[in-house]
């Protein structure tokens, strides 16, 4: 069965960044799809590589990239809300004439338009927030 | 249909609502916050056992244990998954509804 | 997977196929950016030819309330946008009855026209869609 996951919520802020991960986590354990993670509102944040958590702590952003390593995951961040936020690829950067950019390895912005088609495409679609 | 519901119910309305608004044999999972809406003798236990009637109640294991939340005193009635189960539920409904 | 739910994944994946989309909105504006944010993704959404509903529940009504004036707080008042939903077809606005009668509210206090639903049109409406937007 083909999934889609949107979260909501920032890293550590909030749980659902970490229920999300793990939830998507387990539906590729268990041989279904995920067509898209779409990253929305301050769930943006996740995309960052510039974050730096305890040694001791899971880092929510790594963990996402290499679970998009190991099965080609498809993590889609909003630009609308990344760019409230600050959240820039290269592309974003150059454009708005910004002096770094700091998305992270496996997370890509596009527009609210994939979390539309991904509800379309997927059999289910599960939203994880506050 | 699955209900998602991740308050706590001391906090915030979103299990009330879900309860008034879930037709009869619908699935609810309590995950986050709201697991300790599961858990026998609070404000809502009362209310849990008998949606537990109408319903199908679950609440996610990995997030009772989070909260030092004991199996033996979840509502009778109340089933534990984890995350394996959450997505089981997810596939075995047709849609999804999360009362954020 | 039930029988009931396989066929519906089956019908799902043909070409073309017109999705029910919902949007539940529980939450009031201005305190969080959660109403906001929700009506961009369903102003997107109209580019899609879905078929979309809106739901205002719980403090998710005071988003639909006339009269908003955001000046002295320095942010953008988004409230005539709901009034542009019609021109972009989407017109199937729904409150619940009892969320506005806990609130004192009645259709009058609103900014746009809407349907009012009691607790079990509500859970009707809810059951058919296929995909939920919750925020």
């Amino acid at each position: 069965m083909k999934f889609a996951i949107q979260v909501n919520e920032g890293p550590y802020q909030h749980q659902s960044a970490d229920t999300a991960y793990q939830f998507t986590k387990a539906v590729l354990e268990k041989g279904h799809e995920v067509f898209r993670v779409f990253f929305y509102h301050d769930g943006v944040n996740n995309g960052t590589r510039l974050g730096i958590p305890p040694q001791d702590d899971r880092n929510i952003t790594k963990q996402w990239t290499a679970l998009a390593e190991e099965y080609d995951l498809d993590l889609v961040v909003c630009v609308a809300a990344a760019q409230r936020r600050g959240l820039l690829d290269e592309n974003e950067a150059r454009r708005a004439g910004k002096d770094a950019d700091n998305i992270a390895d496996k997370f890509r912005i596009s527009g609210l338009g994939q979390l539309i088609e991904a509800g379309i495409q997927a059999d289910r679609l599960v939203v994880f927030g506050d | 249909m699955l209900h998602i519901v991740n308050k706590s119910p001391f906090e915030r309305n979103s299990l009330e609502t879900c309860l008034s608004l879930a037709m009869d044999n619908s699935t609810i999972l309590l995950i986050e916050d709201a697991v300790y809406a599961a858990m026998q003798g609070g404000k809502f236990s009362d209310k849990m056992a008998s949606a537990a009637e109408q319903c199908s109640v679950y609440v996610l294991a990995p997030d009772l244990q989070a909260r030092g939340m004991p199996d033996e005193k979840i509502i009778s009635g109340i089933k534990t998954v984890d995350y394996s189960g959450f997505v089981d539920l997810v596939a075995d409904n047709k849609n999804v509804q999360s009362w954020l | 997977m039930t029988d009931e739910a396989m066929m519906d994944d089956e019908m799902d994946g043909e070409e073309g196929v017109i999705k029910k989309f919902l949007y539940v909105n529980r939450k009031a504006p201005y305190g969080t950016i959660y109403a906001l944010e929700s009506l961009e993704v369903v102003l997107i959404a109209t580019a899609f030819d879905q078929d979309v509903s809106l739901v205002f529940i719980d403090d998710g009504v005071y988003q639909l309330i006339k009269g908003q004036n955001t000046e002295g707080i320095g942010v953008k008042n988004f409230s005539p946008t709901y009034r542009a939903l019609e021109m972009y077809d989407v017109e199937k606005l729904y409150v619940s009855k009892d969320s506005m009668a806990e609130r004192g509210l009645t259709e009058d206090d609103l900014i746009v026209p809407v349907e009012v639903l009691d607790n079990d049109q509500m859970k009707t409406l809810m059951e058919e869609q296929d995909v939920i937007l919750s925020f």
